[in-house]
């Protein structure tokens, strides 16, 4: 065991020192969001790209799992004095301590994820969710029988209103007359780890006829998927690869990339490329995409599988353009 | 008319899966409170004991086993609560408060440290679940009108737990108000020094009536971790112990009326979910934070003007102190 560690830290270190030696040796750290760094979705996508950062690059990042908002701001403004630089912050509800912290500490660089704001030394990593979930909402389409699919977001905000409005804009493309129920847990940061209410929403609409849901819900789309598999339909897993946790029952998983955004966020700081501004990744930056893995495989047909690369070919190509609903606060497209 | 029957009935039947931890932890409530305890810890006590159960059910495939962990748990904590507040005569809201805090620390600390999930427990597959039971002679009642119905939708096709929600309350409404312990139970709430001249002891008392608290927090607990749900997630309780507390004192102390307090939140949550996005004619579609806000409107509204003043045991809050 001893023995183990030791050779782990030579290991490491040698990695660093091969490293050091054409790259800048930074002190990278994150600040997950409150649903914690193994929500199964969310944040565990970026502790992943974090953990494949410190394995490919011998560089160890500093972490913070606040459990409250005055944490958050708390966190950012430690791990900037104690000289970390990126500070990778996960999560829109972070903008505000982002903002604060920034300000303070200009010398420091910040990325935050899913939402913008405007400081000097703050990189906005956002992403094109509509082109994720139009694809999942084109399979759903696809795979349903009874011309019902539904949607359940955690809260009725801008943000998830993107997954559901690129969600409908898919269902509707393959088949118009496709009905699309959206329903919201709740209207506060709890609905996003209530998986009870969560398989409640979801049940509700299997019964209001939905064969396919989408939940973009944290931890409260456990519960989704949860009553999907009890019930027998099938459930669409968000933002990591949901596939696994109920194989033959999830029917594919809208994966954004959370974890690529800070990997490459810390690589760009490592090669001095690292800059301000607006990032935006979709499915031509690979920051957003459709999972297909040994576990749903025996859902998903051949020709539905071409199909919907033959959609993610289009948007990319820009020949299939998906309405983004944050441009104007509408679903209208 | 079938067509709004069926939805009338989903409605019904989810308000049964809604209410059972509430009716359970409820309960749990009125012993505690009616022996003079305040027990705002219901929270904590049901999330300690959903993580206890779906953590046994995990590692050792049964829930029942599960179930049995969980009444530990939330014993352990109810015994913790007697001890800061009946023996050394804490404040029973801070330590309530204490309890709260800490299961909500604990179960993700241990979480942790157990499966390395980061405080989830690992996904329980069905046969380390309370599933649902199909009662007898469903499909052969479901010619019936309106009854086969009720029977099919509404009553049949529950986990267990649920039908042992509901069998509990006419249980405690027994023990309570027919049985010499529950006569011994309300008088030390209302005023323990006639109950200590008559040479019973309240400690005594009191710690038991939070055992009885704790066993039935136990099982509302159970019910979330491994019956609703399939794993433990954080703070999986969602307020549910609070919403609980509420409907004890909506329901003034007295079991049937706490159970409806229960069974009304529980519709109106389910409503709530099924009203969303629904059109009304002439009104449009409802925002959903409005459907969202109801429960809560509804409470406010019926408790100012139609329930009445909520009178609680008299003695509830504070501790026995025998000679001064």
């Amino acid at each position: 065991m001893k023995l183990t560690k030791i050779t782990m830290a030579l290991a490491a270190g040698a990695v660093v020192l091969t490293a050091s030696i054409a790259q800048a040796d930074i002190s990278p750290a994150v600040v997950y969001d409150k649903a914690g760094k193994f929500d199964k979705s969310f944040n565990e996508a970026v502790f992943n790209g974090v953990k494949r950062f410190t394995a490919d690059t011998g560089i160890s990042v500093r972490e913070v799992e606040p459990t409250n908002d005055a944490q958050v701001e708390q966190g950012l403004k430690k791990l900037a004095k104690r000289g970390s630089s990126p500070i990778v912050a996960v999560g829109f509800s972070q903008a505000n301590a982002v903002s604060a912290a920034a300000q303070a500490y200009p010398d420091s660089k910040f990325t935050l994820i899913d939402m913008v704001v405007p400081e000097a030394n703050v990189q906005n990593v956002v992403f094109r969710a509509q082109e994720g979930s139009f694809l999942v909402g084109a399979l759903a389409a696809m795979k349903s029988e009874t011309g019902t699919v539904g949607y359940v977001g955690a809260m009725d905000i801008p943000l998830l209103a993107v997954f559901g409005c690129g969600y409908e804009q898919g269902a509707k493309h393959i088949n118009a007359n496709i009905n699309v129920l959206h329903s919201f847990i709740g209207s506060t940061g709890a609905a996003f780890a209530n998986p009870s209410k969560g398989g409640e929403v979801a049940r509700s609409q299997f019964e209001s006829g939905a064969d396919v849901v989408f939940a973009a819900a944290g931890s409260s789309g456990v519960g989704v998927i949860q009553t999907a598999a009890d019930m027998g339909k099938l459930a669409i897993g968000v933002d990591s690869n949901q596939n696994y946790l109920q194989p033959g029952t999830v029917l594919t998983s809208m994966v954004k990339r959370v974890g690529e955004a800070a990997y490459q966020s810390y690589a760009a700081e490592q090669n001095g490329t690292w800059k301000p501004g607006f990032v935006s990744m979709g499915l031509a930056e690979g920051g957003v995409d459709w999972a297909l893995d040994e576990h749903n495989r025996g859902l998903v047909t051949a020709d539905m599988e071409a199909k919907v690369n033959a959609l993610k070919a289009a948007i990319i190509a820009g020949e299939l353009s998906v309405h983004d609903y944050m441009s104007d606060n509408t679903c209208n497209y | 008319m079938s067509d709004l029957l069926l939805t009338l009935l989903l409605t019904l039947d989810a308000t049964l899966r809604v209410s059972s931890p509430l009716i359970l932890a409820a309960m749990a409530g009125l012993f505690s409170e009616r022996a003079g305890v305040v027990d705002i810890g219901l929270e904590g006590k049901m999330l300690a004991a959903a993580f206890a159960a779906a953590s046994v059910a995990a590692v050792f495939g049964s829930p029942w086993l599960g179930l049995a962990a969980a009444i530990v748990a939330s014993c352990c904590l109810a015994l913790l609560h007697g001890f800061a507040t009946i023996t050394h005569r804490g404040d029973q809201i801070v330590s309530g408060v204490a309890i709260n805090i800490l299961a909500a620390g604990l179960t993700i600390i241990l979480g942790l440290a157990w499966f390395h999930q980061g405080g989830l427990t690992p996904a329980l597959n069905n046969e380390s679940r309370f599933l649902s039971i199909t009662l007898p002679y469903v499909e052969q009642l479901a010619f019936i009108p309106v009854l086969g119905p009720i029977y099919k939708e509404l009553i049949s096709g529950h986990n267990i737990l649920v039908y042992v929600a509901f069998a509990v309350v006419p249980l405690v409404w027994w023990v309570v108000f027919r049985t010499r312990f529950g006569l011994r139970l309300r008088a030390v709430g209302e005023n323990p020094k006639a109950v200590d001249t008559a040479g019973l002891s309240v400690i005594k008392l009191r710690y038991q009536a939070l055992i009885v608290g704790g066993i039935l927090c136990g099982i509302a607990g159970a019910y979330i971790g491994t019956a609703y749900n399939a794993q433990f997630t954080r703070d999986m309780t969602a307020g549910q112990g609070f919403i609980a507390l509420a409907a004890l004192i909506f329901g003034k102390w007295r079991p049937l009326t706490v159970m409806l307090a229960c069974l009304l939140f529980g519709f109106l949550d389910a409503l709530a979910v099924r009203l969303q996005g629904v059109q009304i004619e002439g009104f449009g579609v409802i925002p959903v934070q409005l459907i969202e806000a109801a429960p809560y409107i509804l409470t406010v509204v019926l408790l100012a003007g139609f329930i009445g003043r909520a009178i609680p045991p008299k003695a509830v809050g504070t501790a026995y102190v025998k000679e001064r």
